[in-house]
């Protein structure tokens, strides 16, 4: 899009002349229509249906059609722990999903393991399957947390592009939509993570 | 209701061949056990069920136990006669016990509103599926709990309906709450590591020779102490 002067436009907008272009018209709409998938893991589901219900309302984003299919749902809230057995579910749920899709790891568990990270049996962290867009740490987040991590994902959907060579990750036909998922092996899940996606941060020795 | 050791006589003179042990608690619960074998385990059941005095109708849990080889050092003190004259001497006995695998069943009654009984069954030896006759046939409650103790410490439950791993996975081969049980490695990194888990962060380190201790140390040292 060509940048419009701010002046001019709200020149313009005084003078009962709204300008605006396909991009912004395009993101505006997506941005306050996420439908998110509709499941739970944990207790942080808990605080996902209090966001949905009156009191903090999800509706004033437009993010409360919780959907039970995949396929017609934006956004998938990983709310709560993904035990190991859990885990290539998630990852088909994900994989099922059209395009554009968007993933909030909510709740320590979702993001790193969280308090079961030295187990044996649970995922630590959803991010070593499938791309994360927001995370929010807590145990479990505040209703707050996750209306303010929703809000971040439309503000980043708000910075997408349409065209261009920086144009948005889903509009790149060679860019993945679908990922791996893993299978239940004889001590772990196999791969343990997945490379193309996951990289450990590396840490120095002290 | 009776006493353990009212229980153990009865259930001996009752079920013909039966073994029991009491298996001593020695914490301020003093919740001692009985500890009954295998081959009469089932008989020895059902007469806790439905024997009328104790009517043990409801089990209320079953849990397993890993107990690793294990050496029970005992010191006994001892008179003897040296040179003469009446000595004491510490003589410490060791005594090997080979490792087992166990399953602890605690009962009550619902109908005389008594408990808890607890009972136990040693498998032989720590393999990979040993075996121990099923209680399911007995206490229907048992089913979901032997089947978690299959999954988990590997105790094969004869006589069991359904036996399947029910937390982890089919295909699993391991049995994570056994005492050497071998974590997969899939652990990365760590933010805030210590103790053992900072041991296993510490493989998974780039390794940064040039910056451990002993050369910066020796290079500094020789900038302290100048020639004279």
């Amino acid at each position: 899009m060509s940048e419009i002067d701010e002046k001019l436009r709200t020149e313009l907008q005084r003078q009962g002349i709204w300008v605006t272009s396909m991009q912004e018209l395009y993101n505006w709409g997506r941005k306050n229509s996420i439908w998110p998938l509709q499941f739970g893991l944990a207790c942080c589901a808990i605080e996902m249906i209090a966001t949905a219900a009156s009191r903090y309302d999800i509706a004033r984003f437009g993010g409360e059609v919780f959907r039970p299919s995949p396929r017609q749902a934006d956004l998938m809230i990983v709310a709560g722990t993904v035990t190991k057995k859990m885990a290539p579910q998630i990852v088909r749920l994900y994989n099922q999903m059209a395009d554009p899709k968007y993933v909030i790891a909510m709740g320590a568990c979702a993001i790193s393991g969280g308090p079961f990270k030295q187990g044996y049996n649970v995922l630590k962290g959803i991010d070593r399957y499938i791309p994360v867009d927001v995370y929010i740490p807590g145990c479990p987040p505040r209703p707050e947390a996750l209306l303010h991590a929703f809000m971040e994902l439309q503000r980043k959907i708000d910075g997408q592009k349409l065209t261009g060579t920086d144009k948005a990750e889903f509009l790149k036909p060679e860019q993945l939509s679908e990922f791996p998922v893993p299978k239940f092996g004889e001590h772990d899940l196999e791969p343990p993570a997945n490379r193309d996606v996951f990289q450990p941060p590396k840490l120095e020795r002290v | 209701m009776e006493l353990l050791e009212q229980i153990k006589a009865r259930i001996e003179s009752s079920v013909p061949g039966a073994k029991t042990d009491i298996v001593p608690n020695g914490t301020p619960s003093q919740q001692h056990s009985l500890l009954i074998d295998n081959a009469h385990a089932l008989a020895v059941a059902h007469f806790l069920r439905d024997d009328p005095t104790l009517r043990l109708d409801f089990c209320s849990n079953v849990t397993g136990v890993d107990w690793l080889d294990r050496v029970v050092k005992k010191t006994i003190k001892i008179k003897t006669v040296v040179d003469g004259f009446e000595k004491e001497v510490d003589q410490t006995t060791e005594e090997k016990i080979p490792g087992y695998l166990e399953a602890v069943y605690h009962l009550y009654s619902m109908a005389h509103k008594h408990g808890p009984v607890i009972i136990r069954m040693r498998t032989e030896g720590r393999a990979k599926c040993a075996p121990l006759p099923s209680l399911t046939p007995v206490w229907r409650s048992a089913e979901f709990q032997e089947r978690e103790i299959f999954d988990l410490y590997g105790i094969r439950f004869d006589g069991h309906p359904d036996l399947r791993r029910i937390l982890m996975w089919d295909e699993f081969e391991d049995y994570p709450m056994r005492k050497d049980y071998v974590q997969p490695d899939d652990f990365e990194w760590e933010p805030t590591p210590h103790d053992e888990v900072l041991a296993r962060a510490k493989q998974h380190y780039t390794a940064r020779p040039e910056l451990d201790g002993a050369e910066k140390i020796t290079s500094h040292s020789d900038v302290a102490t100048p020639d004279k």
